[in-house]
């Protein structure tokens, strides 16, 4: 018999513009103690499914159809009853641990509250088994964060006290929402291995809603393929994985870039070298409380980085949030001033150059942001916003001939130039990434940074963007820096591939080596942690950990994370060393 | 905190002292003086009284000597135009008065329009919230001015319930209007702004949180919800608490209530520098204080804040 068993489920929401069906007449079962993957990309319906069946739709939403929980109708029951199984028999997880915990509330009592609701425990009694949840979910020191806040702790320990808090009455079922997307891909690994073993250890049947298909092929058992409010497909993830029935199905799962793939291309070896990076460094003064007036010291964001970029090559850096890939890219462009080093472009020391020039030097250096929307101007039409390097740099360019020029380029980049009046509010995240990307090629520049430009957007239209920026840098040979936290879509694009970790450079090796012969551990970790969308290889690989929590970017000795031994010796301002180990792989040292 | 508190008392000095040194200068700017009027005096007389005053100074001196009477002896000097009353006697007659009805009109306006916005926001789009909703753009489109007589006109003349003005040492007849006169603009606003806030952060991830937690409703509004709630009204506060105790002149004419209010916008009339900088350096100490205690009411509602 099923544990939750829903029949006809149909969502809508009354908007301003009418109603909107999120949901139509779907129907599916959790049985006891399995994984069910449900996935889709944004906007299809899958998180709706579930806040329809525990009565969390916004105010605007209406669920019809049957939800039974052991047989019981749940659906639409008044808030009372309903109170009774949220947080009791069914437990659920989110996204976003930073924002799914009351700021203002100290983990202990936000546990607390579900054991008072529904056990009617208090005081001591509660507190003791807050804690032995906090150790169960395998928490750091789990004492004392029952009297911390939640911006005390970081994200992957956020998630960790979000389950514990699910845990607490053993319920039969988790409802778990997207639970990694917001987190780092090594804390990932960490959370999902978490989730599967309390799933074995409770028996308890786990619902996993994801975008993500190397998620769901590391956890589940059966998947559901959700797709404007339906399911276009279900069965055995193995099934699903080898043999997929339906279109939407077969382009989700070649639309995941994997890393075990190689995209490798032949690059000219005597290519010149455009950008050279010495010993880039980016501190920023953090104050610090304390005394009467406090005191500052450096994040050293980015501390001692080098590398050289060749004409038309795509060097790829990774590395987890806040490890200062962005803060590197920025400074390679001065939109942040470095601290010291030198950013040598095409000959010329760019940190060097006054206002003016280096003005003129920006024709050649463009960047793309992560969000295509809040990069935008919102007022301004998307020609315009493509056309203004051209006003910039090429004032002797009349109307018409910048006219023809955009347009040209929005063909490129495969907008119609139909659009060319449009705003972005208009256009899809899709298309303003387009925008963007047409916006910073417009020029032929000789660098593009790609800061996170694919990472706000679906699998289908990361896919998409990643072969339009292939294409475009085969037909103009433009050298690209393509800054991301996955590595799987680094593999993807990029020629060589630099991991930064702490503000410093661990690895540097050509794409295809690097994953497949990491000398890092860091980087070994990292590789292991990255989900491959296929069950049966995914559920084959070992995982490489890392123990302890990562070090922080204010502490001086954080580069020696893997050198103990000089740490040990008391060499505490030892400066790791970057070796060539086999020509062209690049290593930090490490013991 | 204790560090912050007594940093932040130490720059309250030079913030007083600017606002003092500023204030003299400008009254000086301005025509006239405390001593001019329609039928000139005798230039002998004139120039006796401002020796006595001590107005033929130059302005340098005048300054020091204010400043290190204050100082020395907490002297604000005497009224040019009361004779036999110095400063300190005239804030000692009008604030408390001022403070009385100003602080109640503040209880009032918080209490209930925090109440208002606070039902607004849990019963979205009902009566409740239509109604609230219509009280308060009522409440914050009357002006105090305007409200004083509507108030007198209904509870006095009309119904006879009332009496119409006095202070009479504050009995509560008597303080009726004038807080309700005050309070209600302020009311107003304080409750558009706490329904709005509070539908923010209903709709809010962790609010999701503690429903799919099982809590009852009342339990995530007054634990869940009202303190984040509270940030941008708290915000607000502060300004009004200063205001309802410097705008207040219009009660003290339309209710002779024979507070501050009045003795302060009648200073500047009659350029009597003495009261206008001593009731001044009053109102800015206080917004000091009151901005000081906004600041350490939002580490108390947000722990993120630490000072």
């Amino acid at each position: 018999m099923s544990l939750l068993s829903v029949k006809h489920l149909s969502v809508t929401f009354d908007t301003p513009d009418g109603d909107v069906n999120a949901v139509e007449s779907i129907s599916f079962d959790v049985l006891p103690g399995e994984c069910l993957g449900i996935v889709g990309e944004s906007g299809s319906g899958k998180s709706q499914t579930f806040m329809a069946a525990m009565g969390l739709l916004t105010g605007n939403g209406h669920a019809s159809g049957s939800v039974q929980l052991n047989g019981r109708e749940i659906l639409n029951l008044p808030a009372k009853q309903l109170n009774l199984i949220r947080g009791d028999d069914i437990g659920m997880i989110f996204q976003d641990p930073l924002t799914a915990l009351t700021p203002h509330l100290k983990i202990g009592q936000q546990m607390a509250e579900v054991l008072n609701v529904h056990r009617h425990m208090t005081g001591a009694q509660a507190q003791a088994l807050c804690l032995n949840w906090l150790e169960r979910v395998r928490i750091p020191d789990a004492k004392s964060r029952l009297t911390q806040y939640p911006h005390e702790l970081s994200g992957g320990m956020r998630q960790r006290v979000m389950i514990a808090m699910a845990m607490l009455c053993e319920p039969k079922l988790l409802i778990a929402d997207e639970p990694t997307t917001a987190l780092d891909v090594t804390v990932q690994a960490d959370v999902l291995d978490l989730i599967a073993a309390l799933q074995q250890e409770q028996n308890m049947a786990v619902v996993l809603i994801t975008h993500d298909m190397g998620v769901v092929a590391r956890m589940c058992d059966r998947v559901q393929v959700m797709r404007n409010g339906a399911f276009v497909e279900s069965g055995l993830v193995e099934d699903i994985f080898a043999n997929p029935g339906h279109d939407y199905t077969k382009r989700l799962l070649d639309a995941m870039p994997r890393i075990d793939t190689d995209s490798s291309r032949v690059l000219d070896a005597n290519a010149n070298v455009i950008l050279d990076a010495i010993d880039v460094k980016v501190h920023f003064p953090i104050n610090i409380s304390g005394g009467l007036f406090g005191r500052k010291i450096p994040l050293r964001a980015v501390d001692g980085v080098s590398f050289k970029l060749h004409e038309g090559e795509t060097l790829g850096i990774v590395g987890e949030s806040g490890c200062g890939k962005s803060t590197l890219a920025r400074s390679v462009l001065r939109l942040i001033e470095p601290t010291d080093g030198v950013v040598s472009w095409l000959g010329t020391d760019l940190t060097a150059l006054d206002k003016r020039t280096m003005i003129q030097a920006r024709k050649d250096l463009q960047i793309v942001f992560q969000d295509p929307f809040a990069s935008l101007d919102p007022r301004m039409t998307i020609a315009d916003s493509i056309a203004e390097p051209l006003r910039t740099f090429r004032s002797d360019m009349s109307n018409r001939e910048r006219r023809d020029a955009v347009k040209d380029m929005m063909q490129h980049v495969g907008l119609e130039p139909t659009m060319i009046n449009r705003y972005p509010h208009e256009l899809s995240g899709g298309q303003n990434q387009r925008v963007g990307i047409a916006r910073a090629m417009i020029n032929r520049p000789k660098l593009i940074i790609c800061d996170e430009a694919v990472s706000a957007l679906d699998v289908s239209i990361q896919a998409q963007i990643i072969a339009l920026l292939k294409e475009l840098q085969a037909e103009f040979g433009t050298a690209l820096l393509f800054i991301s936290h996955d590595l799987s879509v680094v593999r993807e694009i990029s020629d060589r591939i630099m991991v930064v970790y702490l503000g410093r450079v661990v690895e540097l090796a050509e794409a295809g080596e690097l994953c497949t012969s990491p000398k890092h551990p860091y980087t070994q970790a990292l590789i292991s942690a990255v989900p491959i969308p296929d069950p049966i290889v995914e559920r084959s690989r070992k995982r490489i950990k890392l123990t302890g929590d990562l070090a922080s970017p204010l502490d001086p000795t954080a580069a020696l994370r893997f050198l103990p031994s000089k740490l040990a010796a008391g060499e505490l301002d030892y400066n790791p060393k970057l070796l060539e180990t086999t020509p062209g792989h690049f290593v930090a040292e490490h013991d | 905190m204790f560090a912050y508190t007594i940093k932040r008392l130490l720059i309250a000095v030079p913030t007083i002292l600017m606002l003092v040194v500023a204030c003299f200068f400008l009254m000086h700017a301005a025509p006239g003086g405390p001593f001019t009027s329609e039928r000139p005096l005798p230039p002998a007389v004139l120039a006796n009284i401002e020796a006595r005053y001590g107005l033929d100074q130059p302005l340098w001196k005048q300054l020091w000597d204010y400043l290190t009477n204050i100082v020395l002896y907490f002297d604000f000097g005497p009224s040019f135009k009361f004779k036999d009353r110095d400063v300190n006697d005239v804030i000692a007659q009008g604030f408390p008065i001022s403070l009385t009805y100003g602080f109640l009109s503040f209880l009032v306006a918080t209490i209930v329009g925090l109440s208002l916005g606070i039902a607004a926001a849990i019963r979205h789009n009902t009566w409740i919230d239509y109604l609230a909703v219509g009280l308060g753009i009522a409440a914050q489109a009357l002006p105090n001015f305007v409200m004083g007589p509507i108030l007198i006109l209904v509870f006095t003349l009309w119904l006879g319930w009332l009496p119409g003005g006095g202070w009479n040492g504050g009995q509560w007849p008597y303080l009726i209007m004038p807080v309700i006169a005050l309070s209600t603009s302020y009311m107003g606003s304080i409750a558009r702004l706490t329904r709005s806030s509070m539908l923010e952060v209903l709709n809010s991830n962790f609010i999701r949180t503690a429903r799919a937690k099982g809590l009852s409703d009342r339990s995530i509004i007054w634990r869940h919800a009202l303190k984040p709630t509270l940030m941008p009204v708290v915000t607000y506060l502060g300004p009004v608490f200063v205001y309802v105790l410097t705008g207040s002149v219009f009660v003290d004419i339309y209710f002779s209530t024979g507070g501050l209010g009045q003795a302060y916008v009648g200073s500047a009339l009659s350029r009597d520098y003495a009261i206008l900088l001593g009731v001044t350096i009053l109102y800015g100490a206080l917004t000091v204080a009151v901005s000081l205690i906004i600041d350490l009411a939002y580490a108390w509602l947000d722990p993120k804040i630490r000072y």
